[in-house]
């Protein structure tokens, strides 16, 4: 037990380097695609003059000076703190200093907007919207998981009926993406029946009693929830459910079967065990492009999320929080797929017993 | 699988036919598009700005709502020349033409606005004119008077000493029933035009327009246009964009797969990296920033899809490489001396290319709402109307809260035809070439 512990962990920790690694090499392409238009040089020159403002501002022997007289300092200061700065450097050694910004998502003030609590740093505004976005995708995505695996299996025990042909002939209904259902149920619940809010996350003014909240953020949440249900259902169906039919085919369950077993011991043992692994990579991408997907799902819903801050971020013309974002959707995607990654070691036997692929 | 017999085995599947009669329709559609409005006039129409659009009701609803009953009126245009005209010598050189701009109003609704376009020819002394209004029972209201100078349009609508001596906005206290005053009265209106010119060859002509509240048969956005070309041209522009980027994609994918299979090596640990790599690159947000940054126009966007989908996606295609690589007859030209690229490109991806073919129909959608979803996040194309771009402009308008579901139902409408059409048969290719699937 001990030993596989150990063989789990070590899988694990060579797995968080190799994708730390790619992490930092997709910052670096952002950063890099950033600067083309010389973007993260632009964020970085306007915090100097700031600053330089701000002290040559503050220094009492030079309030006297004429404005142009004021404005030779300013440039001169300017030029100083931007050579100090190293932006006169060659681009690859700017990049390294923008690659450390990116990683510790350092990008200093945003240029227009702000953050719920009134701060301009970039990176408190992402991280004030994290957990909204993490909320609502994070139970979407349990919802589709659990009911996905449990229907797929009930599926592929009724292959051939009625419902699995229907189903399977339904698949195409996921190829729109999440915010298009996301619209038509707007349009049917809150503009036709007016029975569900058009979005946000809460109702204004909030409730005062905690349990009123909680109610009202969930009632925010169920059309957001139930488009990425209705996107996604079909073609996971689909698709776990021929992983569970090729699995259930093999010889070994076959045996289990003449042996007497129960269908449901057969079900979980020798079906549902060496289905998970295939399942939760096809998972992982569907999570993946669920983070993508969540950027306009929450426009269309306003849902405060890191979605939405982006689409603010676009509408004000607010750079540096557009590369922010970019960063931390790097995170969001290699969390999501060193998570799965653990999922996928825990499951397989080969990953956990690690010996056994090399015998 | 030769073509014909792909072709026999999709008729057995009624999915597979109901795609193919999409995607032939809107094939059709797309040439209609291009041959009907040509490129340059419809990037003109949808760009211009209102001033094309003058003559069109704004938000107005297809024409086929009345079928069910709507009830909503139609926009009715009159111009002088077409008017009963009488003539009249008042002075020496002062003459009063009088026209009767009569028209026919069958509608229980409001119409949405009213506008007189004039043009007016003179020298020094610009014409004047009286207006007035006769309803079908016979009232006359006074509605003022003016000076024309030159080329002018007058919205009554609009007009707020019209609307201050009415006590009620024009378009609606003009047509209203003096029983029932939130119902129009229909029957037959006349707008009276006393014309005093002070010159000799002085003239001037008008158009009346009683805008209403339907048309064409996919209505008009906030600009007054006209949404039956921005659908009309939304569908080659998809089609292009979806088939460009789902092909060019796949077909990097596969060629650069194939290579890396016939090599091997080092290159595997490479390939592993960059398929990781890849699926850490959040797409989405990398498109906003390059069109943020660089540009907006969707071949930018293409591009950028291209390079993005050339780093990684290699292990879909890898498995069955690496099971052709050892296949007999790639040993046997391996015997007869053939080069490396030789073998690759004459016998390892020819071999592959049916496989590639329902992964690229089933990617096709996929780029398609792609550029939709861009467009919804504000950073469509800049130029060209797109669907997406429709849907943004009806979601930023608030055509949900309005009412105005034809807005956004239309172009939601088209993306989901094609959609669904490239599904059905992405899916039954898939089942068709998959062999793993076929037994299912």
């Amino acid at each position: 037990m001990l030993e596989n512990l150990k063989r789990l962990f070590s899988y694990f920790s060579v797995r968080s380097f190799l994708l730390l690694f790619t992490v930092v090499v997709a910052i670096y392409l952002i950063i890099i695609i950033a600067n083309m238009g010389g973007y993260m040089d632009k964020i970085k020159e306007s915090e100097i003059m700031e600053q330089v403002y701000n002290t040559v501002r503050g220094n009492p022997a030079l309030q006297r000076l004429s404005p142009s007289e004021l404005r030779a300092i300013l440039d001169k200061q300017i030029e100083i703190a931007k050579r100090q700065a190293g932006l006169d450097k060659p681009f690859i050694t700017r990049s390294l200093e923008y690659l450390i910004r990116g990683i510790t998502l350092n990008f200093g003030r945003a240029e227009q907007m702000t953050s719920d609590s009134g701060s301009n740093q970039v990176r408190l505004i992402l991280l004030e919207r994290l957990p909204h976005t993490l909320l609502l995708w994070g139970t979407a995505d349990l919802l589709v998981f659990f009911v996905s695996v449990f229907f797929a299996l009930a599926l592929s025990r009724r292959y051939g009926s009625f419902i699995d042909r229907l189903s399977v002939s339904l698949a195409p209904l996921s190829t729109p993406p999440v915010w298009f259902y996301g619209i038509l149920l707007i349009l049917l619940f809150a503009s036709f029946l007016r029975l569900l809010p058009y979005g946000g996350f809460v109702d204004a003014p909030p409730p005062s009693t905690t349990l009123a909240y909680v109610l009202s953020v969930i009632k925010h949440m169920i059309l957001p929830v139930l488009s990425v249900f209705i996107a996604l259902i079909f073609s996971s169906l689909y698709s776990w459910r021929t992983f569970f039919l090729i699995y259930s085919s093999e010889d070994y369950v076959e045996m289990a079967k003449a042996k007497g077993l129960s269908s449901r011991a057969i079900e979980r043992r020798y079906i549902l065990r060496p289905t998970l692994p295939p399942i939760v990579t096809s998972f992982a991408m569907m999570m993946i492009s669920l983070w993508m997907g969540g950027i306009v799902t929450e426009t269309v819903f306003a849902w405060p999320g890191l979605g939405r801050l982006l689409y603010d971020a676009i509408q004000h013309v607010d750079t540096p929080v557009i590369v922010g974002s970019n960063v931390i959707y790097g995170y969001l995607l290699a969390i999501t797929v060193l998570l799965l990654d653990f999922l996928y070691a825990a499951l397989d036997p080969r990953v956990r017993l690690g010996g056994a692929r090399r015998s | 699988m030769g073509f014909w017999a792909v072709f026999a085995e999709l008729r057995r599947h009624p999915s597979a036919m109901v795609g193919l009669v999409i995607i032939f329709l809107l094939l059709v559609m797309s040439i209609y598009a291009v041959i009907r409005i040509p490129y340059s006039e419809a990037v003109r129409l949808w760009r211009a700005g209102e001033v094309v659009w003058l003559e069109n009701p704004r938000n107005a609803a297809p024409k086929w709502y009345n079928w069910f009953g709507a009830g909503l009126p139609e926009t009715i245009k009159i111009e002088t020349a077409a008017a009963e005209r009488t003539e009249e010598r008042v002075g020496e050189s002062t003459k009063r033409v009088t026209y009767r701009l009569a028209f026919d109003f069958p509608y229980k609704r409001f119409p949405q606005e009213l506008a007189l376009f004039f043009t007016s020819t003179y020298t020094t002394v610009p014409p004047q004119l009286v207006l007035s209004w006769r309803t079908p029972d016979g009232r006359e209201i006074p509605l003022g008077t003016r000076t024309v100078r030159g080329v002018e349009r007058y919205v009554l609508s609009g007009d707020s000493t019209l609307l201050r001596r009415l006590g009620r906005a024009p378009e609606e206290s003009l047509f209203s029933d003096p029983k029932n005053p939130e119902q129009a009265l229909s029957g037959r209106y006349e707008l009276v035009m006393d014309v005093y010119t002070f010159e000799p060859g002085a003239s001037l002509s008008a158009k009346f327009i009683v805008y209403g509240r339907v048309y064409g048969w996919a209505g008009t956005d906030h600009l007054r246009r006209d949404l039956s070309i921005g659908l009309l041209w939304g569908a080659p522009i998809a089609v292009a964009f979806g088939f460009t980027a789902a092909v060019g994609i796949a077909l990097i994918q596969f060629i650069l797969s194939g290579i890396g299979a016939w090599f091997g090596g080092a290159l595997d640990i490479l390939i592993d990296r960059l398929t990781e790599l890849r699926m850490i690159l959040p797409l989405l947000p990398i498109l906003i920033l390059v069109g943020m940054l660089w540009s907006r126009s969707i071949w930018v966007i293409l591009a950028t899809l291209l390079m993005y989908g050339s780093i990684g996606g290699y292990k879909t295609y890898r498995a069955m490489f690496l099971q052709a690589r050892e296949a007999p007859y790639i040993e046997a030209a391996k015997a007869y001396g053939a080069g490396n690229f030789r073998i690759v490109f004459r016998y390892l991806l020819p071999r592959l290319i049916p496989v590639l073919i329902p992964s690229f129909v089933l990617a096709i959608p996929d780029y398609v709402f792609l550029e939709a979803s861009l467009a919804v996040l504000g950073i469509g194309d800049p130029i060209l109307p797109t669907w997406g771009k429709i849907i943004n402009d009806a979601y930023s308008m608030g055509a949900h809260f309005k009412g105005l579901y034809y807005w956004l139902l239309e172009p939601a409408a088209l993306l989901m035809i094609t959609g669904l059409g490239f599904a059905m048969i992405g899916f039954t290719l898939d089942r068709i070439f998959n062999p793993r699937l076929r037994s299912l």
